[in-house]
């Protein structure tokens, strides 16, 4: 008999429940189970960094984690980035704005990590960008205006303060 | 990609996550920050058919002073440990090599008690272990033993560890006064396993001679390398250029590195006698 | 104000995108995101072995399986198992030898190469799927494994296709001049054995399909990874019994095509849609990384044996080439890499005498078709590395000797008399190569590079120089199409039925129909790849959907901007030429307040009551193609300054210049992010990237953490300078730029990776990619 756990995690201030086996991957509990299928799967192995979410608030690969493990625990994602329908959050407008993205499909993994770096290094160099994004694999841009973004976002953020 | 089935425990206690490993020996494994198994399971490299996750146990997280000796908890993730304050001042290289770790997010789950039961003869933290001397306390439900860093690690994934057992925590005994230390490795990218990696430490006496040596070395061979010879060849000496260079030479021979898809044997072991020389000048300087 | 209007309005700007909304905000669709009622999850049993007889296959344990529905073999397939189809035909060459053996959908009897799709099993799920698989038993017996290039055209060796001969896919000689004449009075000749790999395109979404047959409208809808969606409605309605009416394709958004998307048919593509229809559920197959590695295909090797001939002032006389090429176990993509090497290998040269044979050899290996580049950077490789070689001999400076031989700019076009992969005989429309080789020299700072060098060495650095020149050919044919219609909203719509990779069509076509029609681009909604919309149509590869996709928008832009002079005109009674198209509406010129939008005219347009006159098309709308004589030539160079640890043979870059010049450009920040990504793929080819294969087959570096995608701190920042030199073959006189970024990468390594260690000096050359610190090594110290 397949084991099923009842989990209850809060996914961008929502609380979903579910019953899941144990062995779902947190990745495909956020895309085909609660249907946030903004965040992608690249590798299933933890390199590429396309899947990172924030689990109580830290970046993490959701291919590493078992849904079950998150029970409980609070979740952001891609979708809960923006303020607004409509909207774009400083991180996200910057990236359009720099042409941060290409085929846009490393781009959620990328947004949650760099979200997380800047609330915690305001006034990056673009060294420091490049260390935080290398856990993130993008084949399309070349990374070049990937910095141009995050750099022109924390600039955004600290005029706005 | 998917992990095969497996039964899942999330025990609160210690004391219940052991009871649940004895129970079910070799075939239940701890699911410590997963950043190694479940890549494994997901490969299906790894099917256990029971996980006990760690990750809702209290109290093996943390990190405690006594003299400048530490104790570390076997959860306590490499992020954590990386921005401790306590361990940046009692043994920085524990920082200086966890930044070679993987990548930030990975730190952000991966445990170190995780990853020294993970044995990975790249890892660069075991290389650590050894040039720290440190000593693991490994339990079951019955009790602790402590085991060597040294003595720890048997194989390529494999350690001292008992089917029922659980290594909870890292002991690392004080560094003496004037000791310096260092980390280096030559990778192929930020983050990846390195293709060679050292982790020296040395002790300098008030006249400025080297009284302690430990050098270890990570890719170097089926467990992590310690480099006993290299590390005696200083004892004795000012850490000259010429002695460093003849320890890195003795250093090059007492490894034994295997050659993988990035490195052939010949460069890994080229690369240990170029990143011993500059770990212990290196280290000689921050022992000043 | 008839013609095009008097000035640029939106081509050329550095408009944002219009498509990064959805992207940055997780609402755009990927095909994985499909989630539909009853839908089922497919999973595959691939081959362990690089070749390999199957003795049996068990599949009992996984019937009884719950959740298991269906499970499938070669044999289950029955008259709907075919190999192929042949996708690219070669083209016409006198002389050339070719046979084809296409993949099949299922493995019968033997497997080729690793990954090679052996039972399908469809379940309920995609966990379940994966455990079904590993239920099922089989039994091999493997044989030699081809591998080897040379090994592989041995006489005698093991052959990969049993009813063939030998191992060679392929041989084609092709010649321009009379080599042998240019030789016998040559002054020097450089004669070199080289070695390039290419690796694997790696894109970040790995392959995904998911078709669903609905019984109730008898359609077949199909969500597919591809680069070419309209090629697959036709194909699969050929091969499925139905009319293409009733078959839809839609390539959404995709995660990175590079050219393996366009691979076709891939056997999940043949299966995924049959076994939908045949169950009448919904099924998806989204592909793993690791069946990425081997099942997705592959670029790879080529050995070249080359030699190049000079007179005494370093010009060139003539080249002779001759290379195997790794084809991998199957080649329904033809001839389409080697050709491109072979063409290309000639670079931005004027060059009387060529002679190139090649030899495309079976292995068993993945397939290999082209990944971006396809084939050309290993000509560049071979060319500039000859180039290099001759400086040295000849004691010329390595910048010089190619300006000697740059084809002058009244030379064009310039006939270089073989045919290219477009079956057209390769032919350079346009150019200026001159002021690309000056600009990159100036950026770099060439002047300054030899004092800049030896202060380094005073400080124990060692700094190199790379300066490498390339041509692309671009934006070849056959044709695209493109349809635009005014909305009674006064919005536009296009739809073309090329795929999108990211390459920002759903800006830069909205720049080109803006610009004829008078509106802001982001009222114009593009479509791509769903073949509902626009069912005509080829693929987005070649660094050809600007261009020839393009140039169809432009086309049809221009038609509707006619009909909505002419439909103002007759609302107004004025003449055509008296009005002004702005701001999505049509004013008579001088008196603004005159005015009428295009919203308003599309309603006229579409009278409901009423008569119209005989022979009126309703609509703003017009329909157009575009297909191109042959291919456009881009051209550019880079150059960069490299600093190696002499210890570590690891290399940093200092300084990154690239100058291209891709004729007309749409829109500056989209190219600048396709050179860019193109120059990242060049340096993981050039450094990183290197399939790593066991003598017994076994890929032994199929995960991320070990073929190595360069990251935010391998990819240098890099500065970016253009020259213009229209295209005379189309409207808008724009040339492809997709692939040039990632071309002349491994040429400008090995140089400039020479250079820093003075290797020459040392009797040392580099003749090889991809490198790597411990490749380095093996080379610098197998030689001391």
């Amino acid at each position: 008999m397949t084991q099923r756990v009842p989990v209850t995690l809060t996914v961008n201030g929502t609380e979903f429940r579910r019953e899941v086996e144990p062995r779902l991957l947190l990745s495909d509990f956020l895309r085909h189970e609660i249907r946030l299928s903004g965040t992608h799967v690249g590798c299933e192995h933890g390199v590429c960094g396309a899947c990172t979410i924030r689990l109580e608030g830290a970046p993490v690969r959701s291919c590493l984690i078992f849904a079950v493990q998150a029970d409980g625990m609070s979740i952001a994602t891609v979708e809960g980035l923006a303020p607004a329908r409509g909207q774009l959050s400083v991180l996200q407008q910057a990236f359009q704005d720099a042409h941060g993205l290409q085929c846009g499909y490393c781009t959620p993994g990328i947004l949650m990590t760099m979200s997380a770096f800047l609330e915690e290094n305001p006034t990056p160099s673009e060294d420091e960008v490049r260390h935080a994004l290398s856990g993130n694999l993008c084949r399309c841009t070349g990374y070049q205006h990937i910095v141009d973004a995050v750099l022109l976002a924390a600039r955004r953020l600290r005029e706005s303060v | 990609m998917k992990p095969a089935p497996f039964e899942w425990h999330a025990p609160a206690s210690l004391a219940e996550a052991l009871a649940l490993k004895a129970a079910h020996g070799e075939e239940a494994r701890f699911l410590a920050g997963g950043q190694s198994l479940v890549p494994a399971m997901n490969f299906r490299v790894a099917q256990p058919a029971i996980l006990v996750d760690l990750n809702r146990v209290a109290g093996l997280d943390s990190v405690v002073e006594e003299n400048g000796a530490l104790r570390l908890g076997a959860m306590l993730r490499h992020a954590r440990l990386e921005r401790d304050a306590t361990a940046a001042r009692t043994h920085p290289i524990l920082a200086e090599a966890l930044h070679e770790v993987a990548h930030p997010q990975i730190r952000n789950r991966g445990t170190i008690g995780g990853n020294l039961s993970h044995a990975d003869p790249a890892s660069e933290m075991p290389a650590v272990m050894l040039a720290l001397d440190a000593r693991f306390g490994l339990r079951n439900a019955a009790g602790e033993r402590e085991v060597a860093a040294a003595d720890f690690f048997l194989g390529p994934l494999t350690t001292a560890l008992r089917p029922d057992e659980m290594l909870t925590e890292i002991r690392l005994p004080a560094l003496p006064p004037r000791s310096g230390t260092a980390f280096l490795e030559v990778a192929r990218r930020q983050g990846d396993y390195p293709m060679m990696g050292v982790a020296a430490v040395v002790t300098l006496d008030a006249a400025g001679m080297c009284i302690a040596a430990r050098i270890a070395c990570c890719s170097a061979g089926p467990t992590p390398v310690a480099a006993p010879r290299a590390a005696a060849a200083l004892l004795g000496t000012r850490l000259g250029e010429a002695d460093i260079a003849a320890a890195a030479e003795l250093l090059r021979d007492e490894v034994e590195p295997l050659g993988s898809v990035q490195a052939s044997a010949g460069y890994q072991r080229h690369l240990a006698g170029v990143l011993a020389r500059r770990a212990l000048l290196l280290a000689k300087g921050r022992a000043a | 104000m008839m013609d095009a209007p008097r000035e640029t309005r939106q081509i050329g700007r550095p408009l944002t995108r219009n498509e990064d909304p959805r992207l940055l905000t997780g609402r755009a669709l990927f095909v994985d995101d499909v989630e539909l009622p009853r839908m089922l999850h497919a999973a595959f049993l691939r081959s362990p072995h690089a070749h390999a007889e199957i003795l049996s296959i068990d599949v009992s344990a996984v019937k009884a399986r719950p959740g298991v529905v269906a499970v499938i073999t070669a044999e289950d397939l029955g008259e709907y198992w075919q190999p192929g189809p042949l996708l690219v035909p070669p083209p016409p060459i006198a002389g050339m030898t070719f046979r084809q053996r296409c993949q099949v959908p299922l493995a019968k009897g033997v497997v080729r190469h690793l990954g090679e799709p052996i039972v399908m099993v469809v379940a309920e799920s995609r966990y379940v799927a994966e455990d079904a698989v590993g239920d099922i038993v089989l039994e091999f017996a493997t044989r030699p494994v081809l591998g080897d290039l040379e090994a592989a055209i041995v006489p005698g060796a093991p052959r990969v296709h049993e009813d063939l001969p030998d191992n060679i896919a392929a041989e084609v000689v092709q010649r321009k001049g009379d080599y042998a004449a240019a030789r016998a009075g040559a002054a020097h000749i450089i004669r070199r054995r080289f070695w390039y790999d290419h690796g694997a395109s790696m894109a970040m979404e790995t392959r995904g399909i998911v078709a669903d047959w609905d019984v109730k409208s008898d359609r077949l809808t199909v969500w597919d990874t591809t680069q070419a969606p309209v090629v697959i409605r036709n194909g699969l309605a050929a091969m499925l019994g139905l009319s293409e009416r009733q078959v839809r394709v839609i390539a959404p958004f995709i995660g990175g095509g590079f050219g393996p998307k366009m691979m076709m048919f891939y056997p999940e593509e043949v299966l995924i849609p049959w076994i939908a229809l045949r169950l009448e559920r919904p099924v998806k197959w989204i592909e793993d990384r690791l069946e990425h590695f081997v099942a997705t295909t592959h670029e790879r090797g080529q050995l070249h044996d080359a030699e190049l001939a000079l007179d005494g002032n370093g010009r060139i006389l003539g080249v002779r080439d001759e290379f195997l090429m790794d084809t991998g176990a199957y080649n329904p993509y033809g001839l389409t890499v080697p050709l491109n090497s072979q063409c290309t290998l000639l670079n931005c040269y004027d060059i009387p005498a060529y002679e190139s044979r090649f030899r495309a050899v079976y292995t068993n290996r993945t397939l290999v078709t082209p990944y971006r580049g396809a084939g050309r950077q290993h000509g560049i490789f071979v060319m500039e590395r000859l180039m290099d070689a001759a400086a040295r001999e000849l004691g010329l400076d390595r910048v010089e000797i190619r300006r000697r031989n740059l084809i002058p700019p009244d030379a064009f076009p310039y006939r270089n008399e073989i045919i290219y992969q477009d079956f057209a005989p390769l032919t350079y429309d346009s150019g200026n190569y001159g002021p690309i080789l000056d600009a990159a020299l100036d950026a770099i700072g060439h002047a300054g590079f030899a004092t800049e060098k030896a202060k380094a060495k005073a400080e124990g650095r060692h700094l190199g120089l790379g300066v490498v020149c390339y041509v692309e050919g671009t934006g070849i044919g056959p044709y695209e199409g493109a349809k635009v219609r005014v909305q009674t909203s006064g919005k536009v719509t296009l739809a073309t039925g090329i795929g999108t990779q990211g390459q920002g069509h759903f800006t830069a076509f909205a720049q080109v129909v803006a610009e004829q029609l008078g509106l802001d681009a982001r009222d114009v909604e593009v479509t791509t790849g769903d073949t509902d919309q626009f069912d005509w149509g080829v693929g987005t590869f070649a660094s050809r959907g600007a261009v020839v996709a393009g140039a169809a928008t432009h086309g049809a832009a221009v038609e509707v901007r006619k009909k909505v002079l002419k439909a103002a005109a007759e609302h107004f009674e004025c003449a055509e030429e008296d009005l002004v198209l702005d701001g999505g509406r049509v004013s008579i010129a001088g008196i603004p307040e005159r005015h009428i939008t295009l919203g308003a005219l599309a309603q006229k347009a579409n009278p409901l009551r009423g008569a119209v006159k005989p022979g009126t098309e309703p609509g703003l709308e017009a329909t157009s193609y575009f297909g191109p004589e042959m291919g456009a030539t881009a051209a550019g160079v880079h150059a960069m300054v490299i600093e190696v640890d002499a210890e570590t043979l690891r290399p940093a870059i200092l300084r990154y210049v690239v100058v291209h010049d891709c004729g007309t450009v749409l829109n500056p920040l989209i190219l600048a992010g396709q050179i860019q990504g193109g120059v990242a793929q060049g340096i993981g080819n050039a450094f990183f990237e290197e399939l790593t294969w066991s003598e017994d087959g076994q890929l032994l570096n199929a995960s991320l953490a070990d073929y190595l995608l360069p990251t935010a701190l391998d990819v240098p920042r890099m500065e970016l300078r253009h020259t213009v030199t229209p295209s005379p073959l189309n409207p808008l006189g724009t040339k492809g730029a997709g692939e040039g970024g990632a071309i002349p990468v491994g040429a400008l390594y090995a140089q400039a990776i020479e250079d820093a260690l003075d290797l020459p000096a040392r009797g040392i050359e580099i003749t090889e990619i991809p490198l790597s610190p411990s490749r380095l090594w093996e080379i610098v110290h197998g030689h001391d």
